[in-house]
């Protein structure tokens, strides 16, 4: 097939993708200009009246305490995806290659899992959670592997089920345990699915709100979605500009994430779903 | 080598097990025997036979949230699939710059529902502020608004599973549509749609069950307002749980009925559209 151009599309798409990002565009043009005119003229451009410069940024992070929520959202995501990778991958492989009824049950579970919405459980959950002292944010990883488990072992044991068991057959013929059959011959052979696992595990706890509001104490520990949510206060009132300051540096990582592994977390989304 | 790995379960199943056991099976267990109880903490919980269902089915706040939410997702449903399938028809076209495109339209969804809900909050207010109404105003400006950060969140998600389904239909299958005499019209609907189904069937899914349980945004662009009347099944059982003291076994049986309806869509969706899946 021969390729041919069209400028008319590359046209109506970038107008298209311009009016896209526009509502992210008006929020970083907002987070410069004093509070009083954010929610009555937010599509008027900051002036010499308005900009009042990095003030709505100061005070948003004094109020809602940032870095400490920044911190919490940091250290959750990360270990608690570490903690689901390395353990559902290794759960998965027992599964796929020790077949038996705690296997058949345990798969069907997971498949299940995926489908019961987090309101059935909340309530129970958060008594639990309270119970066993889980409410802090090394408390809250086995509660994320927990609720992570279904998706990632169910696309870890579509993974292994393609690929050839006669390595791991070498590898234990040459001497190898079990164990460093896993961790030298099928893990290095994961990563395409350990990567696709991980983005969609890191989206879904980075963005969390209502798991950690009910299991973490509030008192102590926010992380960022929560802290954001905070900002409105108990009458329904809002600090504009706190928040829209607030926004943008909740968006900035995510923008910077998402250009760093734009094609692997775009590739990882279409796997992902495949298999799903 | 199956015995020598069966040995090493309690390193390699036990830990995923235990989590999924205490963080959702138990939870799952105790959330169904609690939707007949009546209780504020799990230790004082009194059997009360099915008094929560005949409360809840009573409610009429819960039976609106029900219809909206019904709406909600019949609407985006459509609207996401249409539009995103649309997107993934154009981008695989040759043009300059259909990668930079791809990668705008994925962004919003990568933003969780707490901050969409806040961006879109002002962009709306701005806009009726020029009539000078607000989003909770009324709910059908509630509904509307959360109609399009729905689309605006979800378009670019499922317009990647549709290009990933267009790029594996073999181009064979075109010419052999071409010289047989079919136009644009039936390559569309007698070759690219029936091929795409195991794609659609997958996004119908996905938009349908996101929608149904849609809470964050609900939360951060209207909460509820005005008067619970923009409240989806989920918000409402939240408020439910937390808003109404007494009011928690009524909240748990919303869940319970939450659940089985979220259940028996899934599995009432992925029955219909499998069946159109054709064998390549």
């Amino acid at each position: 097939m021969k390729k041919r151009r069209n400028p008319a599309l590359t046209i109506l798409f970038s107008v298209i993708s311009v009016v896209y990002i526009a509502p992210i565009l008006i929020v970083l043009m907002n987070s410069f200009k004093r509070k009083a005119y954010i929610n009555r003229y937010p599509f008027a451009l900051p002036n010499a009246d308005t900009f009042v410069g990095l003030e709505n940024y100061t005070s948003g992070i004094e109020k809602i305490d940032f870095w400490r929520a920044f911190g919490y959202s940091v250290f959750i995501t990360t270990v608690s995806v570490a903690v689901i990778l390395l353990c559902t991958s290794m759960c998965a492989w027992y599964i796929t290659r020790v077949p038996g009824p705690f296997s058949r049950i345990f798969y069907t579970l997971c498949l299940f899992a995926m489908v019961v919405p987090f309101q059935m459980v909340m309530f129970p959950l958060s008594k639990v959670t309270d119970l066993l002292r889980l409410n802090t944010p090394i408390g809250i990883v086995p509660v994320y592997l927990g609720f992570g488990a279904g998706l990632a072992v169910f696309l870890f044991c579509g993974f292994m089920r393609s690929i050839p068991i006669e390595v791991e057959e070498a590898a234990m013929i040459d001497g190898c345990s079990p164990t460093q059959t896993f961790f030298f011959a099928v893990l290095p052979m994961l990563r395409p699915t350990l990567i696709s696992v991980g983005i969609l595990e890191t989206m879904w706890i980075w963005n969390d709100y209502l798991l950690p509001l009910l299991v973490l104490n509030q008192k102590k520990y926010k992380t960022l979605p929560i802290a954001i949510q905070y900002l409105k206060g108990g009458y329904g009132s809002i600090d504009w500009g706190a928040m829209m300051a607030m926004l943008v540096l909740a968006i900035v990582p995510i923008i910077v994430f998402y250009l760093a592994l734009q094609k692997h977390i775009i590739k990882g989304v279409a796997a992902g779903a495949v298999k799903g | 080598m199956e015995k020598a790995i069966k040995k090493t379960f309690a390193l390699f199943a036990l830990p995923t097990l235990a989590a999924f056991v205490i963080g959702f099976f138990v939870p799952f267990i105790l959330g169904i025997y609690l939707s007949f109880c009546r209780f504020t903490t799990i230790s004082d919980a009194q059997f009360t036979g099915l008094a929560n269902y005949r409360a809840l089915a009573g409610d009429g706040v819960f039976l609106h949230s029900l219809w909206f939410t019904a709406a909600f997702t019949a609407v985006t449903v459509v609207l996401i699939n249409v539009l995103a399938f649309a997107a993934a028809l154009l981008l695989t076209r040759s043009f300059r710059g259909t990668n930079v495109f791809r990668a705008v339209f994925f962004l919003p969804n990568l933003i969780g529902g707490i901050v969409l809900g806040y961006i879109w909050q002002l962009i709306f207010n701005g806009i009726l502020s020029i009539f000078g109404r607000t989003l909770t105003y009324s709910s059908v400006y509630g509904f509307w608004g959360l109609v399009v950060l729905m689309c605006w969140q979800q378009i670019g998600y499922m317009m990647i599973i549709y290009i990933a389904g267009l790029q594996s239909i073999p181009d064979a299958l075109y010419e052999a549509a071409r010289i047989d005499g079919a136009n644009g019209r039936q390559l569309l609907f007698r070759v690219t749609v029936p091929m795409s189904m195991p794609a659609i069937t997958i996004c119908t899914f996905l938009t349908l069950t996101n929608s149904f349980k849609l809470f964050d945004q609900n939360l951060a662009l209207t909460a509820g307002q005005p008067s619970q009347m923009t409240e989806l099944l989920a918000l409402n059982i939240y408020n439910t749980f937390y808003g109404r003291a007494g009011w928690e076994g009524v909240g748990q049986a919303k869940a319970v009925v939450f659940f089985l309806l979220v259940a028996l869509l899934a599995m009432i969706q992925t029955r219909l559209t499998r069946s159109r899946e054709v064998q390549q």
